[in-house]
């Protein structure tokens, strides 16, 4: 079976069979002019050449789509955020509206079908004082129909501030049966919580992200000085870092929260809410940031930077920082929710916003005692929105983090 | 029953005393993942013989290591033996060199069960890359190597710290009663070595698989190492897997080679024959392009064309066969070649050698006189 | 800022008299800290009183085992730190001589495109999230070029001349193999015409396969653009290949510096005899040479007595146990730094005259 012939050592250009896109040496002479030899010979897929272009937050986005719980949960947040633009759109009512004869009206149930068409309205409600305990009982009156609409007009405001607009996302077909819509009934001041909820909506969230952005910030800040420079500044950051988290932080936080002036508007409150709340948030990020620091200074690509001339700001700016943003955005989004039950909780024991601000927490604080949640349940529905808002910026914030990082699985 | 270490003999009782220790066939490991499959190992076959040190070699993404964790069963949780035998001649007794034989075919074996956990560190004991990873660090190295001791043997714990201590005294550690007491992480990288060699060969196992054992260490150091490999299992009749990418590690070890690529075998035979007369182009373009200390300086060497295929994007035929000088269109990119025999135990998987091949074979390797 | 970009020309592997780098006494130490006040307890001699130079336009092989300080010279040398002590002259094309080792960030700067390195991890030495043109045009930029035309020029020059497709420069490194990704990284070390290149373990992390593609290519760009190597590796048959000479050292102290045949052919240090017989052969036939030294790689960090070699030499004598042996020229162009290098006849490899071509 051998049919070794005497040594066959082509020179180039040789008759050896060879793939007409093989631009590759023949073997045993090598060229001399800058070698093709790096070539791919197979030829790329459309696939691959989609996924070599594609930077890291397009991979990232590839990844998050997968998952469909973050997914769904992304929509979600988007309602939400809508919500948060425009509170007034989709309220139905002036959130402070009182009427103390209105008050705890039930949530009005509505029918989508009015004799067999789809034509949602909400039965009326009639009230009726009992003779005994001097409570208004509210009864539906299904004889009387308040039809519903999309686009209906209602009160007049001011869409961001600049539009002036007059419509709402539900109201009466009847502009005079406008009033007489309580989504989410009322409490016990006759203020329509539907209304309420959307304002709410808008006052808690963003204290949440906002003072995550100031953690954020101050983590980043602090935690770059500390693992880029090291030494003096690294010691006394890290000794400020464990102080803040020896201190037990819910008596902190009523502390400090106890000891806005009462005086003070529900502005005021509001930034000073959000301070308090990232003076102690920073920290975990601010730990990881310094660790990612630390590991990043020896890696080659940054010394290759240095090598090259770049100045210490570009460094950390355009090369190491890019190669944890995604990490940062994920983490900082799971740590909203933490900030959203934080405000919640002390506003419902009456340190954080307090009325007239409106917030999930104000909002249930009117929920705190028994008898009043015998009477009206609805009032805690916004412990249910606190609920989802939570969840949802969580499995957004778990999708992220997943996403982002590569090793996790 | 023994208690120390003693030489293993070959059992003439065994019905099957010229069959090969441990033979592979058709092996086939695919790695399932969301973006597609993965056919890491791909139809391998080879024969381990009593007393014989295969080497295996080849580049990353060839399969070696992924072919030596599906013989142990300890492939990765989304990876599963697809097809193909393992068959050990496995001792009833593994302590007992006298014991009688079965043959077992550890491909049909769980993972997790009774029997391969039997077999893996009594029979067949692996020697890993990275000794650091290896070693607990909360433990010391005598305590790990007395919990194999314990699980195999049937011996109290005074006893088996006695075996331990001698252990490691065959494999070269100085002061073994002291160093048995120590901390992974207190030895150095060429202490680590060999205990992790040692405590591979605690229980007296009849095959040993080093997966790449010295890429983590000095040359000298390495040098040592071999030289301790090669007495152990001149001494012991051990048989050895020698699994690396260092040609020159392999000629000095082996005496059969394994040539893989992209998980597949591409030649293999006795030592000489691959290092002399290496048939396969991928064999003999590799051989070409090292550099080697008794080579000319500032000569340029003969390249492989390309660059290895993505796992995912294996080829279709020959997986070679885009890098390969010797492609023939519409023959080596249509279906693969099986392995075909060149010469007694050298079998070299190439349709240029094909019995209907029409091309020349290529030169062989061998030096003119 | 002149960006001196000049067009490249072809010519040929001359070796010129004048060193291009010059280093002597090198030292740098790590201080060791113990305790809670941070005292410091020792220190790990990472370089130890090192003198090498190398010419220009030549390849100088730096090899050696763990610990023996080769990659810590090559950082100090590009000032990735300061030195503990000892001086790194550059002569730079106007032959004026700079000794970099006392000079700060700002003064170090015009230097920066004079010198560059080459890295041995190719996963870690290209930012994930820049693309190929960010990577390559950041020395471009950073240096003063601007102009986002003419780096997309100089980029797709460079990625020819190393071999990759310019259209390459849009993708991220996750789509390179090992090799390619080294072969940028060698585009990324040329695009400010360097004259001296270091080159650290290069070809370690790569496929047996790519290593010559990647050698040879470095062959060839020592031609074409007249650069000097520093080429540290472990690897003696990767340094035997591609080095005029070759520094050997140990524990951070040269032993022995010779031109690469010389080196080989007849090592006149213990410690490179060793070391050239320690190394696997490809060849089965040979397996009879393969010899060990006893004992371990001493530490940096508590070494020896005298001669740091002492305690792993067979010819090791009183002197030696108590005497750090001096590097001195033992013959023209060689140096050792043994106390007996005069009387030893050690053993070097035979070149295997034919090419298994």
């Amino acid at each position: 079976m051998d049919r070794v012939e005497p040594n066959r050592i082509q020179p180039e250009g040789s008759q050896i069979p060879r793939n007409a896109e093989d631009e590759s040496p023949v073997l045993p002479v090598p060229p001399l002019e800058p070698t093709r030899s790096g070539e791919e010979l197979l030829s790329i897929t459309q696939e691959e050449e989609r996924i070599s272009i594609a930077s890291n937050w397009t991979l990232v986005w590839w990844r998050f789509r997968k998952n469909k719980l973050s997914m769904a949960s992304t929509v979600i947040l988007l309602f939400l955020a809508l919500v948060v633009l425009f509170p007034e759109f989709f309220a139905t009512f002036d959130p402070e509206q009182t009427d103390a004869r209105l008050a705890f009206i039930p949530i009005q149930s509505i029918h989508w079908l009015d004799e067999g068409r789809l034509r949602p309205w909400v039965p009326g409600v009639a009230g009726k004082r009992d003779p005994v305990t001097l409570k208004m009982l509210w009864v539906t009156d299904e004889s009387q129909k308040i039809y519903l609409r999309f686009f209906a007009p209602g009160f007049s405001y001011k869409l961001l501030g600049l539009i002036e607009t007059d419509r709402h996302l539900v109201g009466a077909v009847d502009p005079e049966q406008a009033e007489l819509v309580y989504l989410l009934g009322t409490d016990r001041l006759g203020r329509d919580q539907w209304s309420r909820l959307t304002f709410a909506t808008r006052i808690s969230m963003t204290i949440g992200m906002i003072s995550v952005i100031l953690s954020v910030v101050l983590g980043l800040v602090l935690g770059g000085i500390s693992g880029y420079f090291g030494g003096w500044a690294d010691m006394i950051i890290q000794r400020l870092i464990e102080l803040l988290q020896s201190l037990p932080t819910i008596p902190i936080w009523l502390a400090l929260t106890a000891a806005l002036p009462r005086t003070w508007s529900p502005e005021k409150v509001f930034f000073a809410i959000t301070i308090i709340l990232a003076l102690r948030g920073w920290t975990t990020l601010a730990r990881e940031v310094r660790g990612r620091f630390l590991s990043l200074r020896e890696e080659d690509f940054v010394l290759a930077a240095e090598l090259s001339g770049a100045s210490q700001a570009r460094i950390i700016l355009k090369h190491m920082i890019p190669t944890f943003t995604s990490h940062i955005i994920a983490t900082s989004t799971l740590a909203i929710p933490v900030m959203i039950v934080t405000e919640t909780s002390l506003s419902f024991l009456g340190l954080g916003m307090r009325p007239p601000a409106i917030s999930w927490g104000v909002m249930l604080q009117e929920a705190q005692n028994i008898q009043t949640l015998a009477l009206a349940p609805w009032l805690l529905i916004p412990g249910l929105i606190v609920i989802l808002a939570v969840l949802v910026f969580n499995l957004v914030g778990d999708g992220l983090r997943d996403a982002a990082d590569p090793y996790s699985n | 029953m023994s208690t120390s270490v003693e030489p293993v003999t070959q059992s003439n009782t065994a019905p099957w005393s010229h069959e090969p220790l441990l033979k592979v066939e058709d092996l086939k490991a695919y790695f399932f993942m969301d973006e597609g499959t993965v056919k890491a190992v791909d139809g391998v076959s080879f024969d381990v013989f009593p007393g014989k040190v295969v080497g295996i070699v080849g580049e990353s993404g060839c399969g070696k290591s992924v072919t030596m964790k599906a013989i142990l069963q300890i492939l990765d949780p989304s990876a599963r033996i697809v097809s193909g035998k393992v068959t050990l001649r496995s001792r009833l007794n593994s302590q007992d060199p006298n014991s009688l034989e079965e043959l077992v075919d550890l491909t049909r074996l769980h993972p997790n069960s009774r029997k391969i956990r039997k077999i893996r560190g009594s029979e067949i004991a692996l020697i890993p890359q990275e000794p650091m990873a290896a070693f607990s660090p909360v433990h010391t190295v005598g305590n790990q190597i007395m919990e194999t001791i314990l699980l195999h043997q049937d011996v109290s714990k005074q006893q088996a710290r006695q075996i331990a201590i001698d252990v490691f005294r065959s494999v070269g550690i100085s002061m073994p009663e002291q160093r048995i007491d120590a901390y992974s992480w207190e030895l150095s990288g060429g202490l680590r070595q060999r205990a992790i060699i040692a405590m591979a060969l605690s229980c007296n196992p009849r095959l040993l698989i080093a997966d790449e054992p010295t890429t983590a260490i000095d040359v000298t150091t390495q040098a040592q190492i071999l030289k301790l490999l090669r007495r152990l299992q001149e001494e012991r009749q051990t048989s050895i897997i020698f699994i690396t990418h260092d040609l020159g590690v392999i000629a000095q070890m082996a005496d059969e080679v394994v040539v893989m690529y992209l998980g597949m075998v591409m030649e293999k035979g006795p030592v000489q024959a691959i290092f002399k007369n290496a048939r396969h182009p991928y064999t003999q373009a590799l051989l070409r392009s090292i550099p080697s200390v008794q080579s000319t300086p500032r000569l340029k060497l003969p390249t492989i064309a390309g660059s290895i295929a993505h796992p995912f994007n294996r080829p279709a035929g020959c997986p070679f066969h885009p890098r390969c000088t010797h492609f023939m269109r519409g023959v080596c990119d249509a279906s693969q070649p099986g392995l075909i025999r060149v010469a007694e135990d050298h079998f070299v998987s190439c349709f240029l050698y094909s019995p209907e091949s029409t091309q020349p074979a290529i030169p062989s390797t061998e030096k003119s006189l | 800022m002149s960006d001196g970009i000049q067009p490249l020309e072809k010519q040929t592997h001359r070796i010129s008299h004048a060193p291009l780098l010059e280093v002597r006494g090198l030292k740098k130490y790590f201080p060791i800290y113990k305790g809670v006040m941070r005292k410091l307890v020792n220190s790990v001699r990472a370089v130890d009183d090192v003198s090498f130079f190398v010419r220009e336009g030549e390849t100088l092989g730096l090899v050696g085992e763990s610990g023996c300080g080769k990659t810590t010279v090559s950082r100090c040398i590009l000032r990735a730190f300061a030195p503990t002590s000892g001086e790194i002259l550059f002569r730079e094309a106007d032959d004026r001589v700079t000794d970099l080792s006392p000079l700060s960030r700002p003064e170090l700067r015009r230097f920066r495109p004079q010198m560059q390195m080459i890295f041995q991890d190719p996963f870690g030495s290209l930012n994930p999230r820049m693309t190929i043109f960010e990577i390559i045009s950041e020395p471009l930029f950073v240096n003063g070029l601007r102009s986002r035309a003419e780096r997309t020029d100089r980029v797709a020059d460079l990625l020819k001349l190393v071999g990759l497709r310019p259209e390459y420069m849009q993708r991220y490194p996750h789509a390179f193999s090992g090799g390619q990704r080294q072969r940028i990284g060698i585009a990324r070390a040329l695009a400010l015409h360097p004259r001296l290149v270091v080159a650290d373990e290069p070809v370690s992390a790569l496929d047996v396969s790519v290593q010559a593609q990647v050698l040879n290519l470095m062959l060839d760009l020592q031609e074409k653009l007249h650069l000097t190597y520093l080429f540290v590796a472990h690897d003696l048959s990767v340094v035997k290949h591609i080095s005029d000479r070759v520094c050997v050292m140990y524990v951070g102290k040269v032993v022995e510096m010779a031109s690469t045949k010389e080196l080989f052919q007849a090592p006149r240090h213990p410690y490179t005899a060793a070391l050239m017989m320690a190394v696997p052969v490809p060849d089965p036939d040979q397996r009879h040479i393969i010899q060990d030294l006893p004992g371990e790689v001493a530490s940096p960090a508590n070494p020896p007595s005298g001669c740091y070699f002492h305690p792993r030499c067979q010819f090791a004598k009183d002197v030696c146990r108590t005497q750090t042996p001096e590097l001195r020229e033992i013959s023209p162009d060689h140096f050792v730094s043994c106390h007996r290098a005069e009387e030893l006849q050690l053993a070097g490899i035979k070149e295997n005259k034919e090419q298994q071509h």
